[in-house]
């Protein structure tokens, strides 16, 4: 009888759980998950700060529906991350998952998303596999695939004549990511590369002994957050600044540079954004941004404040019907909004192509460091996994 | 192999960091039979103190000597107001009751400091590199971590075993009622020991600063480590702490420098580049392993309770 019981109550909820939205929704859900504890938080701030200004430069309306947007933080954990956009799946019903800046988590995350065919838009995370085998209708990046940015950078050492070079990077999906792309396109000769334990190592006194006794033309390194503070650091102390230089990915922005301060000055990195772009849509962000923050935006913030554009340009063009799922995607597929990167166009696994340029250190007028871009490093660049991916459109 | 004797600094620079913050622990929970989880956040008070008053002082020396006085203060004040309650309760509570502390520093820190993290600027002199062999230098900053922990462990032996103090701490580790009939003043003595076991791990969290950041929550991962040394090296021994976190400095270092290239004899070598630093972070856990299963009192047991 309780056994009946059960089974009839089930039954209830999942008629419930099957019957469709309602066709018109009252406003557009948005999920945002991103860090908001811990170490790497400024990061999870700065890309909610980015979003809600995207917000505010578009009223707070998509396609006429007014938007909610939920954040959850993920701890920089894969379980938690999972367990938040699950949450966000089921029982907000939201009609996009925005964020993700750790590939580990965003891998963890993806499949609740897809499944229930909801779009998620990831505003950081760029792992190899989604981007090849893993692709999905129902993803789209406003970043960039992990591997393109140390691509640009293995092309610049390239260019500036590097020899050999010894490779240093967290042990998780990204840090993989990273010293694939420098290998894909690095010509010299890789003397040495360690993967150290994440996030929890933070001193590198061991890879640093190692990378003296290589004696490598140059060093590559990525670390993201708070360690790329902590490598910096610890490279100047071991007297290898100066002797041997360092090419970086995502390990100076605008919100490690405050504590990084001279040690950053003179060390080249590749972004695909840079503060001072000169198009109109990223003056007006950049601007707005340090008006109201009194700050400069990060490049996880310009790929936040674009997801929200993205989001926006798809629920226009099917004029807030949010069931129409095809008509989104098309209109995501055009790349159809006015990106702070400049116009870029989408592969067929949904991750951008688009330019890589090279960054440098500088003092802005006020004394303050920043960021600043010096020439184009590659143009127009796709990612090297996008064959894998068997979406075609 | 000045590769090998380079490493071995590494690991040893490490396990002497790692015994200030065990030493503490150890006193605390061999002689006041307490379960001080937040020892980690003493750590990171240090740390901050450190970053603070080097801001404010502008010298590095003179700003960690007031942090390492700071945190001693701070370490008898929470002695005195959130540790002398839980005495004489069972181990949950000590374990419950100084993981809301954890809670409470960390969020403390957050309001006071702010979430984003410092960074402590080393001195011109400090932020070198020295000869110390053809061929090998070595970080001035390093070396200088190397000898004053060597000093502050010497005085703690000097303090514990030669000392009148050092005679009523042994004497109310071995038995805290007869020493208390006798006349000490144990309440007192329970202060100081803590006192000086958050002075000591503040001393570890103020001399990290400058190579790693200030950050919130930055005594968690040494707190855990540190726990595999007092277990490894007998609870309550001074001794056995430094013993076993000189191994475990350098256990974590080797295996972290050497594993991948062993590795690399037997898989490919990006298999070993990912293998490598998750079996090299296993290792301590392995050796902790072996001596509870070999030696459940640890390598240096205090004889008796």
């Amino acid at each position: 009888m309780l056994l009946r019981t059960v089974f009839a109550g089930a039954a209830v909820l999942s008629v419930f759980a099957a019957m469709p939205a309602p066709a018109q929704q009252k406003s557009v859900k948005i999920g945002f998950v991103s860090t908001f504890s811990g170490p790497t938080a400024v990061i999870g701030n700065d890309m909610r700060n980015s979003f809600e200004l995207a917000l505010d430069h578009i009223g707070r309306k998509m396609g006429g529906l007014p938007v909610e947007v939920i954040y959850e933080n993920d701890e920089q954990r894969p379980d938690v991350g999972r367990q938040k956009t699950e949450k966000l799946i089921q029982s907000d019903r939201v009609n996009f998952v925005v964020g993700y800046i750790w590939s580990n988590v965003l891998l963890a995350s993806l499949k609740p998303v897809v499944d229930s065919q909801t779009f998620l838009i990831s505003a950081n995370a760029g792992p190899s596999q989604i981007a090849g085998e893993l692709c999905s209708p129902f993803f789209f990046s406003t970043s960039w695939q992990n591997d393109q940015t140390p691509q640009a950078v293995g092309e610049y050492m390239n260019q500036k004549g590097v020899k050999s070079v010894y490779l240093i990077g967290p042990n998780y999906a990204a840090g993989k990511d990273m010293l694939t792309g420098v290998r894909a396109t690095y010509k010299g000769k890789i003397v040495g590369e360690d993967l150290t334990q994440w996030p929890g190592q933070l001193d590198f006194s061991t890879e640093l002994s190692k990378v003296r006794a290589a004696k490598p033309d140059a060093v590559f390194v990525f670390y993201p957050g708070a360690a790329g503070v902590q490598f910096l650091n610890q490279y100047a102390q071991s007297g290898l600044r100066g002797q041997i230089p360092l090419y970086t990915a995502f390990t100076i922005d605008s919100l490690s540079l405050p504590l990084q301060k001279d040690l950053a000055l003179g060390v080249p990195g590749a972004q695909h954004w840079v503060n001072d772009l000169p198009n109109e849509a990223n003056k007006k962000f950049v601007a707005d941004f340090r008006a109201k923050h009194k700050a400069y935006p990060s490049f996880y913030g310009a790929q936040s404040y674009d997801a929200a554009m993205l989001v926006n340009s798809a629920v226009t063009a099917v004029k807030g019907n949010l069931d129409n799922k095809d008509g989104m995607r098309n209109e995501m597929r055009k790349a159809n909004y006015a990106s702070v990167r400049g116009p870029y166009r989408y592969g067929n696994n949904h991750f951008p192509i688009q330019n890589f340029y090279l960054q440098d250190v500088v003092k802005d007028k006020e004394g303050n460091l920043t960021l600043q871009t010096v020439a184009t490093i590659v143009k127009d660049s796709q990612d090297q996994f996008h064959s894998r991916c068997p979406m075609k459109w | 192999m000045l590769l090998v004797l380079e490493q071995c600094l590494n690991g040893l620079q490490l396990g002497l960091l790692l015994f200030l913050v065990a030493a503490g622990l150890t006193l605390i929970f061999g002689i006041m039979d307490m379960v001080n989880l937040a020892h980690g956040s003493l750590y990171m008070i240090g740390a901050y103190f450190a970053a603070t008053f080097v801001a404010w002082t502008g010298d590095f020396v003179l700003g960690a000597a007031l942090a390492f006085g700071a945190t001693l203060l701070v370490g008898m004040l929470l002695e005195v107001i959130a540790i002398r309650p839980l005495y004489g309760r069972d181990h949950l509570d000590h374990v419950l009751g100084t993981f809301g502390l954890v809670l409470f520093f960390n969020e403390l820190v957050r309001i006071v400091w702010g979430p984003a993290g410092l960074r402590v600027p080393l001195p011109d002199w400090l932020n070198t590199s020295v000869q110390l062999l053809p061929g090998l230098s070595y970080p001035t900053y390093r070396i200088a971590i190397i000898v004053t922990a060597l000093a502050v462990a010497l005085l703690l032996y000097i303090l514990v075993m030669r000392t009148r103090l050092g005679m009523l701490i042994r004497a109310g580790a071995s038995n805290r009622e007869m020493a208390g009939a006798l006349g000490v003043n144990i309440k007192l003595l329970y202060t100081l020991v803590f006192g000086l076991g958050a002075a000591l791990a503040g001393l570890a969290g103020l001399m990290q600063a400058p190579i790693l950041t200030v950050q919130i929550g930055m005594g968690e991962n040494v707190l855990i480590l540190a726990f595999v040394i007092i277990i490894i090296g007998g609870i309550g021994s001074i001794r056995g702490a430094f013993v076993a976190a000189i191994m475990v400095g350098l256990i974590d270092t080797i295996g972290r420098a050497f594993l991948p290239d062993i590795l690399r004899l037997v898989m490919t070598s990006r298999g070993a580049a990912t293998v490598a630093p998750a079996l090299s972070s296993m290792m301590i856990y392995l050796v902790m392993a072996i001596v509870l299963v070999v030696r459940p009192q640890g390598l240096f047991p205090v004889a008796s309770k």
